[in-house]
């Protein structure tokens, strides 16, 4: 399978990729780690006449811990993230989940700022961007701007990202000391989509749940945040029961296409279960 | 018209000219034009890693890369493993454990597994199904390939090497 022709690019400069995607307009698309992209390509469900790769942007890459958060460049990739000391010892949830993302080989090319951008539902980064309450960096020739996680999300493959912007890099505030999380994710096989995932960002206090995140993957048209369920469980002990019923709180909101990984009913139960899953993991990882 | 572009690459230690269009993927530039036909086109949908090969000391799945995208860099396939006519230690690790059956799967999995022992040469049984999933065989189950990269890695830590098939010979040609 070949893509249809096109011209490339290979920016060295944030700005230079800029004035390539203001110049090409619709034409244009961005290549991060290419593996939503180039079998898009080789598809035919995409075809653009102009590729501007941003793998050769130095200034996309790394992971800092500036004041209270951790950023991170649009382009480092999966790999990157999991090797991470930072992140392994304040982020443990982005670890984790960059871990059950694809295999290997996928991992050391595919990039957290490609993930979340291209915004399918599937993609298990924009759960656990919401979970986390991260921001994100939106760069053009008129400036920066900063966006939540939450809310950046509207639909299939489709973000507040404006013509002309690129995501440039992600803000994670780092989590509370103590804090507890887990990634749960249901997968027929390596290198498979979620079935159904979730993630928790847990912090206790006094034998109750001080704060809780719990955010959904492929359980919708975009990543969900199951607000219900964090409200219901805020101030209550996380025993069998208020799990259960986060659960059955968590599962009210989805609405699943049905195909090959199962039919609506499967995946919201298995949503349940990733939910209860996550939060019991998480629990056992809280340390205050 | 598309113009196509001149891509300099060193593939397996030796510098290496192509001209391609854009839109010519990395596995087929490997195997039409530099003939290096060790990394194979299996699913051609970045799912089985038949066509893994080592760009930057990254494993890469080269049905899903550009030729384009690996200007400058340096590519290491199947081809450049054996040195002098000795086999690698994973070559090796595959004949002496049985770690093929048809052979499609191999050049992928021994260019996953040398760089899986790059970054971890003492890995557990545990760790190599996890680092190696990206690679699918159809016929062995895995088993005698998880062997296969244990043989190597101990041989390359400069540890005493044998073979689970004591029957077959052990030395090397």
């Amino acid at each position: 399978m070949i893509p249809r022709p096109f011209e490339y690019h290979a920016p060295t400069t944030v700005p230079a990729a800029i004035a390539l995607l203001d110049q090409y307009g619709d034409e244009a698309k961005l290549l991060a780690g290419g593996h939503s992209m180039l079998p898009m390509m080789k598809l035919r469900f995409a075809e653009p006449a102009h590729l501007i790769d941003l793998r050769k942007i130095a200034a996309l890459k790394g992971i800092r811990e500036v004041g209270n958060e951790i950023r991170i460049g649009a382009m480092t990739t999966e790999n990157e993230l999991i090797w991470s000391p930072l992140l392994q010892q304040k982020c443990p949830l982005l670890v984790e989940g960059a871990g059950l993302i694809s295999d290997p080989q996928v991992r050391y090319m595919g990039t957290l700022g490609g993930d979340i951008s291209h915004a399918d539902p599937a993609n298990d980064h924009p759960a656990l961007m919401i979970a986390l309450g991260a921001s994100f960096v939106l760069t053009s020739a008129a400036g920066e701007r900063v966006v939540s996680a939450d809310g950046y999300f509207l639909g299939l493959y489709y973000t507040l990202l404006e013509a002309g912007e690129i995501m440039t890099e992600i803000r994670i505030p780092i989590p509370a000391a103590g804090s507890g999380s887990c990634y749960a994710k249901l997968k027929r096989k390596t290198g498979d989509y979620a079935t159904a995932a979730a993630a928790v960002l847990l912090r206790m206090q006094g034998g109750v749940v001080a704060e809780v995140a719990i955010t959904l993957t492929n359980l919708g048209e975009t990543a969900l945040k199951a607000n219900d369920a964090e409200n219901y469980l805020r101030g209550k002990p996380l025993d069998d029961a208020t799990i259960r019923e986060a659960a059955r709180l968590a599962m009210a909101i989805c609405e699943p296409a049905a195909d090959l990984r199962g039919d609506i009913e499967y995946k919201t139960a298995m949503a349940g279960e990733m939910t209860q899953r996550a939060l019991r993991t998480a629990l056992s990882r809280c340390s205050a | 018209m598309i113009k196509k572009m001149m891509v300099t690459f060193k593939l397996n230690g030796k510098s290496t000219d192509v001209v391609v269009e854009p839109r010519e993927l990395l596995i087929h530039t490997l195997r039409e034009k530099c003939l290096h036909t060790g990394p194979h086109i299996g699913c051609d949908s970045s799912h089985c890693g038949a066509c893994t090969v080592d760009v930057d000391g990254m494993s890469v799945k080269s049905c899903t890369m550009l030729t384009v995208q690996a200007d400058g860099s340096e590519l290491l396939t199947i081809e450049g493993f054996a040195q002098g006519g000795e086999l690698h230690a994973l070559q090796e690790g595959f004949m002496q454990e049985h770690g093929l059956q048809c052979g499609f799967c191999t050049p992928g999995m021994i260019t996953r597994a040398y760089r899986l022992l790059k970054e971890n040469p003492d890995p557990t049984e545990a760790e190599i199904r996890y680092w190696m999933a990206g690679n699918l065989c159809r016929c062995t189950g895995y088993q005698n390939i998880v062997k296969a990269v244990q043989y190597a890695a101990r041989k390359l830590r400069g540890e005493p090497v044998q073979t689970s098939y004591p029957l077959m010979e052990t030395t090397t040609h």
